[in-house]
């Protein structure tokens, strides 16, 4: 069983089966009258704004799209954020070449059943000197592939504001950063000396060279990505959904076979009912066990989880505050 | 299902756990939102009392307090602490939000930095908080950081606050000390007319009265600071004041859509509702609520929306969509309450960039007013406005503003100020009168002046010199050369419409900054070019890199 549609050929649909389809569960509590919106309704309502303030404002903006849920959740609230008119802007993905199959034929299929402009930025010059975790440590490794590359493909492209997915939630760093986030231009972020940022008036205003990021998503929890997905119907890749997957298994920790220089001990190698609670590249994201194979089980595994979703993320606890290591030199 | 499988709940069969889970989401959605903002001193002990609440309430995760556990001591305080800086330094410098729920509620915690060096992002948490928790050390009772962190919460219409009379533990629990320290905050609350005050005895460190009621302090027998956060009134929307829709951007599809994209800043809409477009004061009624969802039969404060109209002309981004029947009032003059944020002092005589709802505009200090005492909470007079200092000032804008006064609603009462030059937020301003342009005053529509050239298409020349005096402007049609004295009728607030007897280019030349630079458009399509003339008229001063940054 996976996520994918059995139905790939119906991807055209009319305008009014589109509209009866979509009348989810969202819409109907919309109508219920004099009730106060609920939390999601809320989000909703402020991601959205936040969205069409950045394309109002900005020059040229830019969707980074990871293909993890907190994209496809953004992308979703795109859709909404300018219907009828669709989206204005195009999505890139910096590709690491260590992004699952799965991921890459997900995305391919998606942004294009959508319509959206889909751009790729790799690193090709690192990737072409076999830049990898195992050689390189994972810091450098994504400093190479990931930051470096971020960076350049903003730059190549003239990009002046760039849409993350990132929560507060997520990580304590994150947890300080403002819904605008100003970059100098080199990109980086000054954890110490960030704009006020009262109500919901953002300051657009930048220089030269200068850009924004843009996190829509931040007062989102990881539990209100998969109530909203769960609720919108949001396709989403299957590696988070449980199901028998080969994996390298070492201590508590269960790693994807995907790479060819990931290789176990004798042993290791072993089928085990598992998922991806964050997807990232596929030699440093660690799987759990579980079997929740539908949205509402992964609701219910992560209602009784002890432990933070990036816990399973080799990179961001190589050092304290790496991530904001991390972030300072431009990184999402 | 058409759509790359609606994922995998909609192929299985939902079973019990499925729909175990279902409704326990729709208890969470019936779960009421308040968003809170921490205030106090330095070292009172915020961030700890945060972290207590979070971790007595089983709001944290195992791996997040393992990381911040010290020889089998947990550090409360970098829970939230989240920069390198803060954990070495020990001190808060910016914002965490901190997101949690109980059986009760869902919250959305500001954690804000007491020093006050950091005054400005303290005014960034507490600007969106239904609630604030001022914290006050048991035995230094109130500061003058106390009093001003107050004083802004109270200036930012926070309704309720909370006051944790925090280090019991270090006065022996005393109810004296409470007892003092509460008549000192009952005598603040009402100075600030703080309508709602309650005070609890704390410690935060040892989690008294924090999620669990104390034991050590048998004198009090009033609720735990999350009871009270589970209790107090959630903020009321304002779904019944009269419509305000800020438009964000115009959607146009294709030739039969003109969409207005926003969220409504106040009030109810429904189709048919008669409402006006601002500034141009044209009637109208509203055609339909557009969503992704289908239309809408009715929509609210806060929801964001497209709405269209009966009569569609002359709005464009930054105008307002109102109730007909309750307008905000249309101003250039009007004066605020500012929290000042950046080094360089506010002078009268300055000129910043404004950012109201979703317009942009030039805004010129008239004059100081008042400066606010914070020690003895006292207005006195001020020459200037320095860092962290809160004063009243009358600020004067290029354009009209459609506002109301902050306290009848925030969306539309509140403004940042942003330096011209840095492009930093130097300060954020709270409406609290309005002087209402005067009905005589002239008043040219801002996106409908500067100066377009047809070449020799006549019968476009008149299409768009009806569409630009529908939309309020004060057209000129000539057959003149551009010159200097034509762009100056321009900036007095004119539309030239150029005509001449060859076949050039459609180009438009808009007049706001002190360099003109003529647009080439790519259409000849009257509604397009309306619609351009709009969008470019629209950029404010400044902008333009012709400009000299001088503005007219
Ligand atoms: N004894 C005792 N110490 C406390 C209590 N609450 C906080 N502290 C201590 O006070 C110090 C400052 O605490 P923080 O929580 O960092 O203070 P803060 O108000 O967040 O400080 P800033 O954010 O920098 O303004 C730390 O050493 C805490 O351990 C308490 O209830 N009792
Ligand atoms: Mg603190």
């Amino acid at each position: 069983m996976t996520a994918i549609a059995s139905e790939p050929t119906g991807l055209a649909k009319t305008a009014d089966t589109a509209q009866i389809e979509r009348s989810g569960v969202l819409a109907r509590d919309r109508v219920a009258t004099e009730e106060r919106l609920n939390h999601i309704q809320l989000l909703e309502a402020e991601s959205i704004h936040i969205i069409r303030e950045v394309v109002s404002e900005f020059q040229k903006p830019v969707m980074l799209y990871s293909i993890g849920k907190d994209s496809s959740v953004m992308l979703r609230l795109a859709q909404k954020a300018f219907y009828p008119a669709p989206i204005p802007f195009p999505l890139l993905h910096v590709d690491t070449g260590f992004k699952f199959r799965e991921m890459i034929d997900f995305r391919d299929r998606y942004t294009a059943e959508l319509g959206v402009k889909l751009l790729v930025w790799r690193n090709e010059e690192a990737i072409a000197n076999g830049a990898n975790p195992v050689q390189l440590g994972t810091q450098r490794c994504c400093g190479l592939l990931k930051t470096q590359a971020l960076l350049d493909g903003l730059r190549a492209h003239g990009f002046d504001a760039a849409f993350g997915g990132a929560r507060r939630d997520e990580e304590k760093s994150r947890a300080k950063e403002r819904i605008f986030s100003f970059r100098d231009s080199a990109g980086q972020w000054d954890p110490k000396n960030q704009r006020p940022e009262l109500w919901n008036l953002f300051n657009s205003r930048i220089g030269p060279g200068e850009s924004i990021r843009v996190f829509p998503l931040s007062n989102w929890t990881e539990l209100d990505i998969w109530h909203y997905i769960h609720l919108e119907k949001i396709p989403i890749v299957p590696l988070y959904l449980a199901k028998e997957r080969k994996m390298l298994v070492r201590a508590d920790s269960l790693i994807p076979v995907e790479q060819p220089f990931v290789k176990g001990l004798p042993g290791e190698e072993q089928w085990v009912k598992c998922r991806l609670r964050s997807l990232g590249c596929s030699p440093c994201t660690g799987a759990i066990r579980s079997d929740a194979d539908t949205v509402p089980k992964i609701i219910a595994e992560l209602v009784e989880m002890r432990n933070s979703e990036r816990a399973n993320r080799i990179i961001d606890h190589d050092q304290d505050g790496s991530m904001e290591l991390k972030k300072r030199e431009g990184y999402f | 299902m058409t759509q790359l499988n609606e994922n995998a709940a909609a192929v299985l069969e939902p079973d019990e756990t499925d729909l175990r889970i279902e409704e326990r989401l729709a208890e969470e959605r019936a779960k009421g939102l308040l968003r809170f903002s921490t205030a106090g001193s330095v070292d009172d002990g915020k961030s700890t009392l945060i972290g207590r609440l979070l971790y007595d309430s089983r709001n944290v995760y195992d791996d997040h307090v393992r990381a911040v556990t010290h020889n089998a001591e947990i550090d409360f305080a970098q829970l939230t602490d989240g920069l390198r800086a803060e954990r070495e330094q020990g001190i808060t410098i910016d914002v965490a939000y901190r997101f949690f729920s109980t059986a009760k509620r869902k919250f959305i915690i500001a954690d804000t930095p007491g020093h006050e060096q950091y005054t400005r992002n303290m005014a960034t948490g507490a600007s969106t908080a239904d609630v604030a928790i001022v914290l006050v050390d048991a035995r230094k009772g109130i500061l003058d950081q106390t009093r001003r962190h107050a004083c802004i919460a109270a200036l930012l219409g926070i309704p309720v606050v909370l006051a944790a009379i925090n280090k019991m533990d270090l006065v022996g629990f005393s109810e004296e000390v409470f007892a003092e320290h509460s008549r000192a905050l009952a005598a603040l609350a009402k100075q600030l007319e703080i309508p709602d005050l309650h005070v609890v005895p704390v410690s935060a460190l040892d989690g008294d009265n924090v999620v669990h009621r104390s034991e050590r302090m048998p004198w009090y027998t009033g609720p735990s600071l999350l009871e009270l956060l589970e209790t107090v009134p959630l903020a009321i929307e304002r779904s019944h004041a009269g419509l305000r829709l800020a438009v964000q951007r115009v959607l146009r599809p294709h030739q039969d859509f003109r969409g207005f994209a926003g969220q409504i800043n106040a009030g109810t809409v429904r189709p048919g509702d008669e409402v006006v477009a601002l500034p141009s004061g044209v009637r109208t009624r509203v055609r339909t609520i557009t969503t992704w969802e289908g239309n809408l039969d009715v929509a609210r404060v806060p929801q964001s929306v497209v709405l269209t109209l009966e009569d569609e002309r002359d709005l464009s981004r930054g105008d307002m969509i109102a109730a007909a029947d309750a307008q905000p009032h249309r101003t250039r003059r009007f004066t605020a309450t500012v929290v000042w944020m950046q080094n360089k002092p506010l002078r009268a005589g300055a000129t910043y960039l404004l950012k109201h709802t979703t317009q942009t505009v030039r805004a010129h200090v008239v004059a100081i007013h008042s400066r606010m005492n914070v020690e003895r909470l006292e207005k006195s007079e001020a020459e200037q406005l320095e860092l962290n200092d809160i004063g009243e000032v009358t600020l004067e804008t290029t354009r009209p503003l459609m506002a109301d006064l902050y306290r009848e609603n925030r969306a539309t009462g509140s403004l940042i100020l942003i330096n011209v030059e840095t492009h930093a937020t130097a300060g954020a301003g709270m409406i609290r009168e309005i002087a209402d342009a005067t009905e005589g005053e002239l008043y040219v529509s801002h996106a409908t002046h500067g100066v377009l050239a047809v070449g020799n298409r006549a019968e476009l020349a008149s299409q768009l010199e009806t569409l630009l005096l529908e939309a309020g402007a004060l057209v000129l049609r000539t057959r003149a050369s551009l010159s200097p004295a034509l762009i100056a009728h321009a900036r007095l607030g004119a539309f030239i419409l150029v005509e001449s007897d060859e076949q050039l280019p459609i180009t438009l030349t808009p007049v706001h900054g002190a360099g003109v630079k003529p647009y080439e458009l790519a259409t000849e399509d009257a509604d397009e070019i309306l619609e351009a003339i709009q969008r470019l008229g629209a950029i404010p001063e400044g902008e333009d890199e012709n400009d000299d940054g001088l503005g007219i």
